[in-house]
């Protein structure tokens, strides 16, 4: 194990999961006190018609596919303002859609085709390095903003009424949650795949939730499951005295974690390493 | 104060300046009218209990004056301005349904978000934790008789207790007018702690404008009560009248017993003398009062108010 950390890739492969942990922390905690679940999963799925429209156009992905669930996302977050009781069935049909979109086009695109596989599983182990540099400035972008916001997000999440009553700005704080669930998602999917996305974005934030007294201390105690956090979780709760929450949070990172830092369970690399030198 | 008062242009704020005006005030969700030429007048220091049947349009009402619905016709003037601009004065307790239970944050930090608003933007800070915050969103955990509560997590309180920490909520921003939606909706039966006592406590410094479907919170200390049912009628000196209850529940024969149940509970208010027993003729469903004290000059009779 120690070996493989010589590796220049699994160094990289170290440093994606540890900045995407930070994104997992922010975003996730943002996601499950706004009970946005279900449209970070369709933000995370409509992700994929960015990617056919940069395969089609030769467009670079990361890019593209965060325009194109960014837009998407903001259609959804209207939806869910204006008509909040069909915003299930709108955020349903931009997940189908945005999917069929992007397979249509990466199907219509001749020579190699992208492998929905990595979609779904990401390719930790091939991120490049311009890639970390990437998502280490969308992650400092995420902290700023949230730094800078929390106290609006945390009115706005807590009691929405309460706040518009207060005249604070609910819907651009609305839009920008949404919108940075469709970065952070986009963000995500490259390293650790869709289907991890939605495990990362909700355990996590679940479980820092249950021994947390406030929401900055779930984004501390939770900067995700790479991270060596265990002093920062332990504070939060021996303040309450309750030390099996302790375990059950570590148990909680550990759960979430397999796939970052023992590459041979994703499937992914062993694909990988058949081919490749 | 940075609140604009557009609409009196000579006298930003003279003391006889209503706090709410509400002319010919017109609402509808869709083709459904909810509020049809309400009018309404609120001084200051006055105790208003707006009362009806669930749907009558009293939330709406109160959206209204808050801004956050605009007014198909007629007008809205809070502190002689729109109501968004007057926003910063009022304190507004929504019906307790709408916060999130199992939201982590402790009873302390849900009452200093009451300071929110202060500033407009996305960004900064509303409020920080400095101790002369904290000591007045103690002092407002007094008033509402939740002292200690305040490491609590709200999710751990009960739901009178939740009420109460959200009117203190309301409090922290030391409004001028106060907003609340149905306050008894969650009273705990067991608690020590007598809401409508502590209504009667409010208001000195406060304006207070309490909406209830509940007929028991006319027993408070108020100085008027309003019926909202589709239209308003506003009684000035509390004092409930057939034609109100018939706005609550309808027209019905005194053999009936809801209408056995209306006589007995109007003997139980100060009845004005104005009161005249209407034969219970039409069962009307949406009544519109057949009498005089319903329209526009029911606000600008002569007010005989104590304090």
């Amino acid at each position: 194990m120690l070996h493989a950390l010589s590796y220049d890739f699994m160094q990289q492969a170290l440093a994606a999961s540890l900045l995407a942990s930070i994104a997992c922390g922010v975003i996730g905690t943002l996601v499950v006190v706004n009970r946005l679940v279900f449209l970070a999963g369709g933000v995370s799925h409509a992700a994929y018609g960015g990617v056919g429209l940069a395969f089609h156009y030769g467009w670079p992905v990361l890019p593209s596919a965060i325009g194109f669930s960014v837009a998407s996302s903001m259609l959804m977050a209207g939806v869910a303002l204006k008509r909040p009781e069909k915003a299930d069935t709108a955020i349903g049909v931009l997940w189908a859609a945005g999917m069929a979109f992007g397979i249509i086009l990466i199907d219509l695109t001749p020579g190699y085709k992208a492998d929905l596989m990595s979609f779904l599983f990401g390719s930790i182990l091939a991120v490049p390095v311009t890639d970390l540099y990437l998502m280490a400035a969308l992650d400092a972008a995420l902290l700023a903003v949230v730094a800078l916001c929390h106290q609006t997000l945390l009115v706005t999440s807590f009691d929405r009424e309460f706040a518009e009553a207060r005249g604070l700005p609910v819907r651009t704080a609305h839009y920008l949650v949404v919108g940075m669930t469709a970065v952070g998602v986009v963000m995500l999917i490259r390293v650790v795949g869709l289907v991890l996305v939605m495990a990362l974005l909700t355990i996590p934030p679940f479980i820092a939730a249950r021994s947390a007294r406030s929401l900055p201390s779930i984004l501390r105690g939770r900067a995700g499951p790479g991270l060596p956090l265990g002093r920062d979780l332990g504070r939060g709760h021996h303040r309450r005295g309750l030390g099996r929450v302790h375990g059950r949070v570590r148990r909680g990172r550990a759960a979430a974690s397999p796939w970052q830092i023992r590459p041979e369970l994703n499937p992914w690399f062993r694909e990988h390493r058949g081919t490749s030198p | 104060m940075p609140a604009s008062a557009p609409a009196t242009p000579g006298a930003p704020h003279t003391p006889h300046e209503p706090v709410i005006a509400v002319r010919g005030l017109c609402f509808a969700y869709g083709d459904d009218p909810v509020l049809d030429h309400v009018d309404l007048t609120v001084e200051r220091g006055e105790f208003l209990a707006v009362l009806g049947p669930n749907g009558g349009g009293k939330t709406t009402l109160l959206k209204l004056l808050l801004g956050l619905l605009a007014p198909r016709s007629g007008s809205v003037e809070v502190f002689g301005g729109p109501p968004r601009a007057a926003l910063p004065r009022i304190g507004y307790v929504p019906q307790y349904s709408t916060a999130r239970l199992d939201f982590p944050v402790t009873v302390l930090d849900v009452v200093l978000m009451g300071l929110a608003g202060t500033r407009r933007g996305l960004f900064g800070r509303h409020w920080s934790r400095d101790a002369a915050s904290v000591d007045r969103a103690r002092e407002a955990l007094d008033q509402v008789g939740l002292s200690g509560m305040e490491r609590r997590m709200v999710g751990e309180l009960s739901g009178g207790q939740r009420q109460r920490a959200v009117v203190a909520r309301a409090l922290m921003a030391q409004p001028e007018l106060l907003l609340l939606d149905e306050p008894t909706a969650s009273i705990d039966p067991q608690g020590s702690f007598c809401f409508f006592e502590f209504l009667g406590t409010l208001r000195g410094p406060h304006t207070l404008v309490v909406v209830s479907h509940d007929l028991s919170i006319a027993t408070s200390t108020f100085s008027n009560v309003a019926f909202v049912n589709r239209t308003l009628v506003h009684s000035r000196g509390a004092g409930l009248t057939p034609d109100m209850l018939a706005m609550l529940y309808g027209h019905h024969e005194k053999t009936c017993p809801m209408g056995a149940f209306i006589s007995s509970v109007s003997g139980l208010f100060p009845v004005l003398p104005r009161m005249n027993d209407l034969p219970p003729s039409s069962a009307a469903t949406p009544p519109v009062p057949p009498d005089p004290p319903a329209h526009p000059d029911a606000s600008t009779r002569p007010v005989a108010k104590d304090a």
